[in-house]
């Protein structure tokens, strides 16, 4: 799956295109040749091939990529896998805990990691560390958030959250299909940190998601709400950031995102090796490229969505324009703003997910 | 003697006939529906799949309304891409059967079932580029100047049901032909030498002897229409779920697997009903 939205210059596209294909058929037949098989349960920026094929070179190994977006749908995967179906698994870093209690992450050696060049307030030890055991490693973040046109909205709407449920852009507002983002930037918009947000605060929110529902046009998962964006289906994305307008930075100047006054979301993707993987020795290869500043400015940017990549020195490896299109420079300031992911329990996920389909529903 | 021996051979060789798909149907239908009947009786507590052997689950889909709602959804599409099917594809077979010279109806027929040689998503996301905001219809219709301000089309109950009906009109425009074909002529003419005008043939001769062509095609529209999952999760932009989608969150991100079971088994029990009375009216009509 590609989150890369094209527009026009069709010759180049074609060419390059071809290209492309032609080099694919080349590592896959290298690939079939590969004398190891290592299989990776990911989100969509690992399938990028400018981010796997070094690897696979590298160490001759095909490595097998199955995609999921929401940690529901990775750990519904791994439920219905054998155990060692998997080596490596990029998960949510919000949800480490919940598949370390699952026991499906092992414990890393901590020496293996480049934990000294992460960005201080994106090691997130909480999360990573489960009873002094490092079980994963950040591996990239960024914001939920709001995107938009800068072109047909005016950019001081966009500074306060409640836009997304008032009617001022009722029909030109997308939201991004993933229920806890976009539920935690509601509990943002009404005072609630993620931390504190239980089920008290669900009729609240609820209300704010029916309010929201009804201004939208439409509900969609990434490719979708991304299209909808550059294409002007939409001027304004629910739950967007860096990771949908970044990708497009060049074709589409005219999108932009920001996080409101009451905050935005940050969402950080972790990366770990599976407990029942016989390839332990080969999955940690695989994590310690990805967190290497090579694979890091690679898996930044790309081309299914973009991130600002949790290791310090991928900086030495992107452009200054990736950098400006990543906002390297305003971190400080975004990280101050922003929080993590609300971690309901079973109870509260629930009825989060149930709140979630009532809303698709009204 | 002779005679039931015979018999019983000819039963033999019926039973090693019927045997081998006997054996696929309860390998492949029975014991799966029996497994997802019993799951579906089950609970999800946490992350756990409890064998509870109650009904708590159907008797939450018909608490929730945002899961009834789903059932509700499926129903008003299905119902609505049948009844639009049938008024579009009858005429199409008509006009294939009785103006489309004979030599050329082979080759009107293949292009009446290309749709079918596409799959479901690339054909779903044809209508969305069709459909869109910047899509051909509006982008055509803003250049004639006959709308200012482009239509909401995508993303809509509208498009979904634009998207099946492209379809399914072909799946009954075949079964409606293959009534057309083998009705015998003289019953026209017989009609029609007893003073009965062109439409009074139309009604009570033609009508009535093609609708079990009509039914069979209406039933498969609407088997095929209720369980799938892809078109109104393409066309419809998740503003609202049909069954299918809601049986797909509950696998996709809840692994609640026994909520699914419970939502397919509900999904089987309106099929079936649409098929006893599909049935029970063909009966009908044949007695």
């Amino acid at each position: 799956m590609s989150r890369h939205v094209s527009t026009g210059k069709t010759r180049n596209k074609f060419l390059s295109t071809t290209a492309t294909f032609i080099l694919g058929a080349v590592a896959m037949s290298h690939s079939a040749q590969a004398t190891e098989e290592l299989n990776a349960l990911v989100w969509c920026d690992h399938t990028d091939p400018a981010l796997i094929e070094p690897f696979e070179e590298k160490y001759d190994v095909k490595v097998n990529l199955k995609e999921y977006e929401g940690t529901g749908a990775g750990l519904s995967i791994i439920e219905q896998s054998r155990p060692g179906d998997w080596d490596v698994f990029v998960i949510d870093g919000v949800d480490v805990h919940r598949a370390v209690e699952m026991g499906v992450l092992a414990e890393i050696p901590a020496d293996a990691l480049p934990t000294s060049d992460i960005f201080p307030e994106v090691v997130m030890a909480e999360n990573n560390v489960v009873d002094g055991k490092t079980y994963a490693v950040t591996e990239k973040f960024g914001y939920n958030t709001i995107s938009f046109d800068k072109t047909k909205v005016d950019p001081k709407d966009m500074e306060d959250m409640s836009v997304i449920w008032s009617d001022k852009y009722a029909g030109r507002i997308a939201v991004y299909d993933y229920y806890l983002p976009v539920i935690g930037l509601i509990g943002l918009g009404l005072g609630i940190d993620t931390a504190d947000l239980g089920a008290d605060d669900m009729p609240a929110i609820k209300e704010k998601l029916f309010a929201m529902k009804k201004v939208s046009k439409q509900v969609g998962e990434v490719v979708s709400s991304q299209t909808a964006l550059a294409t002007g289906e939409v001027d304004i994305l629910v739950g967007g950031g860096e990771w949908i307008t970044a990708v497009l930075s060049e074709e589409k100047p005219n999108l932009d995102w920001i996080i409101p006054k009451q905050g935005g979301l940050r969402w950080a993707q972790s990366i770990g090796v599976m407990k029942d993987s016989e390839k332990p020795d080969l999955a940690l290869k695989f994590v310690q490229y990805i967190m290497s500043p090579e694979g890091q400015a690679r898996l930044a940017t790309s081309s299914c969505y973009w991130g600002m990549p949790a290791n310090a020195k991928a900086g030495e490896n992107l452009t200054d324009a990736q950098k400006a299109a990543l906002r390297w420079d305003d971190q400080d300031g975004y990280l101050k703003n922003s929080q993590l992911y609300p971690i309901p329990d079973a109870d509260l996920d629930a009825e989060m997910q149930d709140a979630w389909v009532e809303m698709l529903q009204q | 003697m002779a005679t039931a021996s015979l018999e019983t051979r000819e039963n033999r060789r019926a039973w090693g006939f019927v045997t081998p798909a006997l054996l696929w149907t309860v390998a492949f239908f029975v014991i799966p529906f029996i497994v997802m009947a019993a799951i579906s009786l089950a609970t999800r507590k946490g992350r756990e799949i409890v064998m509870a052997w109650n009904f708590d689950n159907y008797i939450e889909f018909f608490e929730k309304a945002h899961l009834l709602k789903g059932l509700f959804v499926s129903l008003e599409i299905t119902f609505t891409v049948t009844i639009i099917s049938v008024i579009l594809a009858y005429p199409l077979a008509w006009i294939i059967t009785e103006r489309v010279p004979q030599k050329w109806q082979r080759m009107a027929l293949i292009m009446a079932i290309l749709p079918f040689w596409t799959s479901y998503v690339v054909r779903s996301y044809s209508w969305l580029l069709v459909l869109a905001q910047n899509g051909v219809i509006n982008n055509t219709l803003v250049y004639l100047g006959v709308i200012s301000e482009p239509l909401e089309l995508a993303s809509t109950r509208s498009a979904t049901v634009i998207g099946f009906v492209h379809f399914f009109v072909m799946l009954l425009t075949l079964t409606i032909y293959a009534n057309l074909v083998q009705m015998p002529p003289n019953c026209r003419r017989a009609a029609a030498d007893l003073g009965a005008n062109g439409f009074q043939v139309f009604w009570h001769v033609v009508l009535p002897l093609t609708l079990p062509g009509i039914m069979v095609g209406a039933f498969l529209t609407f088997v095929l229409c209720i369980g799938d999952y892809i078109t109104p999760q393409i066309l419809g932009g998740n503003n609202e779920l049909a069954l299918p989608q809601v049986i797909m969150l509950q696998l996709g991100r809840r692994a609640d697997f026994p909520m699914a079971s419970t939502l397919s088994i509900i999904l089987m029990v309106v099929v079936t009903l649409a098929y006893i009375a599909c049935a029970r009216w063909l009966k009908m009509e044949r007695t």
